[in-house]
């Protein structure tokens, strides 16, 4: 338990510390916030959609999530090198305890992350119906933070240096973001290909809990989404925790 | 009694044999010296002493803790400060130490105690609460040591522990390490490529070569047994003359990457 609380605290603070990268990372998702919200706004309004920026905030969530996850479990590839992750992997500490405190600590931040557009998007007009649904709000964000940083962590465990980091980005993280339904709705009239792929989409799953919970229509339902979210979570921890525990440096 | 003993130790990676069946010893209370060229394996024998790695045949002792049957024993009897700083930057010298004793399992009381002594010994202890990444390279490495030192290990290892400080931080250094050697009796192990600085501190030196162990015993043996007049030729033609063609590694790029984005060891 000890470990567990250790290495979250330590993100935390270096969380806390940096603040440049706080407003660093936050920059790219409220260009999209803004940018997309207001230049497509009239062309979604006229379609009939309703309200564009309403929905697009919950997907500018999962992207700043998604984003902020995965590169904090791909942190590890520096850390293993470079930092106190190599100080506890020689500590008389299980493995797996490292890898679930870091998780944790980075599963954390993020939500902090998303929360953090999410008070915004809401300062620039955002509407949240029910002061009850923040809670769930947050909860499913510590989800959908949990799977990707797992994820992240697991590709960290298989890298031996950054130079596959661009590959991530631009094969993995970019596709999961756009295919996710987080800038335009996953319904009717789609390519049955992009149905398809958003289906096995993780992002798509979170993003479309998030909308559900703050008052827009649903795709999946949030049964399924929660199912499908903590499934994967479940399994990326898995499968994380058996690398990184035979992870050798 | 010895509180290090290795038996047959091999580590292949795929084709390539990077440690070829060596066997040593290092006896309690030692301050042994582990030299080899670049890519002799070195890093890869202190990777398997410290746990860091499984050996592919082969065991080592530590402390009488067999290192793959009882690691989490073996990991409590030795203490070790990595070429690479393993510091946390956004983190004050304390709260690195704090960490440190946390996953140790120091006892609070206790733990507090010995950071402000460890520290003080390592005169970082007004800087307590600066972060790391204010400190010079040499402030690292003090940091580092007195770190490695917070669960009183029987052992600590130091792969090149004074690559990049100045005359007078090594100086330092080494008495720290010397006056603990002779106070606590704590078994000193490290590879350098200051062969005036192994001929000068250590008390037995063994010297690696492509796997294997090419010679080892006092600094005289060895050059006595090449009839050579100090530990650089004795070394030198031991190993040979030739340049090793050191294959760059992930790590390499990484460390090249790393002064480019923090500025290099600043101050």
């Amino acid at each position: 338990m000890r470990t567990i609380y250790i290495l979250w605290l330590r993100q935390l603070k270096r969380y806390v510390r940096s603040k440049s990268r706080v407003f660093g990372s936050l920059a790219q998702p409220l260009l999209f916030l803004i940018a997309l919200g207001y230049g497509l706004g009239p062309v979604f309004q006229k379609a009939g959609s309703g309200d564009y920026i309403q929905f697009l905030v919950p997907g500018i969530i999962g992207m700043t999530i998604i984003f902020s996850s995965v590169f904090s479990g791909i942190e590890i590839i520096w850390d293993k090198q470079f930092g106190f992750l190599k100080e506890t992997l020689v500590a008389p500490v299980s493995r797996f305890n490292i890898m679930i405190g870091r998780t944790l600590g980075g599963a954390t931040t993020s939500t902090m992350q998303g929360l953090i557009v999410f008070l915004i998007a809401i300062l620039i007009g955002f509407k949240v119906n029910r002061l009850s649904s923040l809670l769930p709000v947050v909860l499913l964000m510590l989800l959908v933070s949990l799977l990707f940083t797992a994820l992240g962590t697991l590709i960290a465990t298989k890298l031996d240096d950054m130079q596959g980091f661009q590959l991530i980005v631009n094969f993995l993280v970019m596709p999961l973001f756009f295919l996710s339904g987080a800038i335009f709705p996953l319904g009717g009239g789609l390519p049955e290909a992009l149905i398809v792929l958003s289906r096995i989409d993780p992002l798509a799953y979170g993003i479309d809990a998030f909308r559900t919970v703050l008052g827009g229509m649903s795709t999946f339902g949030l049964g399924v989404d929660i199912g499908v979210l903590s499934v994967i979570t479940l399994i990326l921890i898995g499968i994380g925790s058996y690398s990184f525990s035979r992870m050798q440096i | 009694m010895s509180i290090i003993e290795v038996k047959n130790l091999v580590k292949r990676f795929g084709d390539i044999t990077a440690v070829n069946d060596i066997s040593f010893s290092v006896e309690k209370g030692e301050i042994f010296a582990f030299l080899g060229p670049n890519g002799a394996g070195k890093s890869t024998t202190i990777k398997m002493l410290t746990t860091l790695l499984d050996p592919t045949s082969g065991h080592i002792t530590l402390n009488g803790f067999n290192t793959s049957q009882n690691a989490d024993a073996v990991r409590h009897s030795f203490g070790i400060v990595f070429q690479d700083p393993s510091l946390d930057d956004e983190l004050t010298a304390w709260e690195n130490m704090e960490f440190h004793g946390v996953l140790y399992g120091i006892e609070k009381k206790l733990r507090r105690e010995r950071i402000e002594k460890l520290m003080t010994f390592v005169e970082l202890w007004d800087r307590k609460d600066s972060l790391v990444k204010a400190f010079s390279g040499g402030m690292k490495r003090r940091l580092e040591i007195a770190r490695g030192l917070l669960h009183h290990p029987k052992v600590i290892f130091l792969d090149e522990p004074t690559l990049g400080l100045d005359p007078q931080t090594r100086n330092h250094m080494w008495n720290y390490l010397k006056e603990l050697n002779k106070t606590e009796g704590t078994t000193v192990f490290f590879t350098t490529h200051y062969m005036e600085e192994a001929d000068k501190i250590a008390g037995r030196i063994a010297v690696i070569d492509h796997g294997v162990i090419v010679a080892s015993g006092t600094g005289e043996e060895l050059k006595s047994k090449t009839q050579t007049g100090s530990l650089e030729e004795a070394f030198l033609s031991l190993t040979g003359r030739t340049i090793r063609a050191d294959e760059s590694t992930g790590a390499d790029h990484m460390r090249m990457a790393s002064k480019l984005w923090r500025g290099g060891n600043k101050r």
